[in-house]
């Protein structure tokens, strides 16, 4: 039986451009982007730390998208998409959270800082989406599932920008914006994380591509054992559900 | 309900009655159960009572104000509104009460009002037994900036209703569902408990003020309106059976 996955097509080409431009992003930071006169080299961590930060987000945001397309055509595979969006965010999540870490120990002496908005946010938005899994494998209908879970991924897509705004408004007027925003970057600096950028959201692409290959392939093996165990019995349909 | 039936309530019952009517009869009827069993608004002030006097063992203060006040009875009033989300539903899903308001001809938003009223209620009621509690417990001086305090706690409850009765709805039908409660509807409160405990740190100091209270209150109201939309256009989903 043959069964197209449409989610491995382009898969070595995306891998190939997200190699090199991660290549080229650590090339960059390390070799062409110059030492930041305060910090000096652990100021480095931001080429990693923010576009961990930005793509995480956006994937948790996209994996509500991708929900609101479950809910609205009722289309499993969709439901499947923003699962795994929401799972490698969350890993992304992590990292920021880690480099953040290591970060506001070098430049100002605490492995956690309080003042600073952006990561306060992130730890809230990360405990939220730390209870995703927990909820979509405590439902066991698997047609339920899907559908909770996407109402899960909508509630809390609404969420972060409301959180983001609460976070910021109460630490405004305490702590100065230390860090400086990519409008204030001088060029090669701002070049250097534009492309560090473009290679983290390279690499959650191609993750996402390959976690949902990997994933159909499963159903597909599934699906052919089932034939190899049962030959005459009629194929149901094994619809896509998630694996863990 | 009646068991015989006027004409014009025969005519009635054929036609699907309209949202409003439909849901505040589940409030009615929510409410009514509420007041026969008292299983969830006693059981929440309780708490609240409860937990000041932690607050007061654990803090080991006899009297507090400003941001310390502000803190306990906000993060008193959330666990204790965790308490009233985990049972939300618990006559639906334990009575099997739930199949019958399924095949109910009426629009699915409607039982989302009713709860979400319901929840509304019992946070007001909560909070005509915990304020004074409060008061008496540990923050004496809490009558001068009372107005805006019983605002900001309006405000407050819009929103924790609103969300509490979708989480409520998403937990359900989770086989963990006392664990699951707490864990998804406390950091979605966050924003909540921001703007309301900055709200009232300036009304719960020793000389009462209102500082930046446009702006908190501004943010609730951003935070209500933003998840009672959500929540109308999401909770139709949940009870797609």
């Amino acid at each position: 039986m043959t069964r197209t996955r449409p989610h491995s097509r382009g898969l070595p080409l995306l891998s190939s451009a997200t190699a090199a431009t991660v290549v080229a992003a650590l090339s960059l930071a390390f070799f062409y982007a110059p030492l930041d006169r305060d910090q000096g080299v652990i100021q480095k961590i931001f080429y990693i730390h923010v576009p961990l930060a930005i793509v995480s987000l956006c994937g948790f945001i996209a994996g509500g998208v991708m929900a609101i397309r479950h809910l609205r055509t009722g289309d499993r595979s969709w439901d499947m998409r923003s699962y795994v969006a929401i799972h490698l965010s969350i890993v992304f999540a992590v990292g920021t959270l880690v480099t953040g870490s290591i970060w506001a120990k070098a430049s100002w002496g605490h492995w956690w800082v309080w003042s600073e908005p952006v990561l306060v946010s992130f730890l809230i938005v990360f405990l939220l989406y730390c209870c995703y899994q927990p909820l979509r494998f405590s439902i066991e209908d698997p047609e339920r599932q899907a559908r909770y879970a996407s109402v899960f991924a909508v509630t809390a897509g609404a969420f972060v920008p409301v959180n983001f705004l609460a976070v910021r408004l109460a630490t405004q007027h305490v702590h100065p914006r230390v860090l400086s925003q990519s409008g204030s970057l001088p060029g090669p600096m701002l070049l250097t994380f534009l492309v560090s950028l473009a290679g983290v959201a390279l690499l959650w692409a191609t993750l996402w591509k390959l976690e949902l290959s990997l994933k159909s392939s499963r159903m597909s093996l599934k699906r052919l054992r089932a034939r190899l165990e049962a030959p005459d019995e009629v194929e149901a349909p094994v619809p896509e559900v998630a694996v863990r | 309900m009646t068991t015989t039936a006027t004409p014009s309530e025969r005519k009635i019952a054929s036609v699907p009655p309209g949202l409003w009517r439909a849901a505040t009869a589940l409030l009615r009827k929510d409410f009514a159960h509420e007041v026969r069993t008292r299983q969830t608004v006693p059981a929440m002030a309780l708490f609240s009572v409860t937990v000041f006097v932690l607050f007061h063992f654990g803090l080991a203060r006899d009297t507090i104000s400003g941001s310390l006040a502000s803190g306990v009875l906000w993060v008193t009033l959330l666990l204790a509104a965790v308490v009233g989300v985990t049972r939300l539903f618990a006559a639906e899903r334990d009575g099997g009460a739930g199949e019958g308001l399924l095949l109910a001809p009426i629009d699915r938003t409607a039982i989302y009002l009713a709860k979400a009223s319901a929840l509304l209620l019992y946070l007001a009621l909560l909070e005509v037994v915990a304020l004074p509690a409060f008061a008496l417990l540990l923050a004496p001086g809490l009558g001068d900036g009372l107005p805006e305090l019983i605002a900001t706690l309006a405000l407050a409850d819009v929103g924790i209703a609103a969300i509490g009765a979708l989480v409520a709805g998403l937990a359900a039908e989770a086989r963990a569902r006392e664990a699951i409660v707490p864990l998804m509807l406390l950091p979605l409160l966050v924003p909540v408990l921001i703007a309301a405990a900055n709200a009232s740190r300036p009304l719960l100091e020793t000389h009462s003020h209102a500082a930046g209270l446009a702006k908190w209150l501004g943010l609730i109201g951003l935070y209500d309106v933003v998840f009672v939309l959500v929540s109308v256009a999401l909770f139709d989903y949940l009870l797609e059976d």
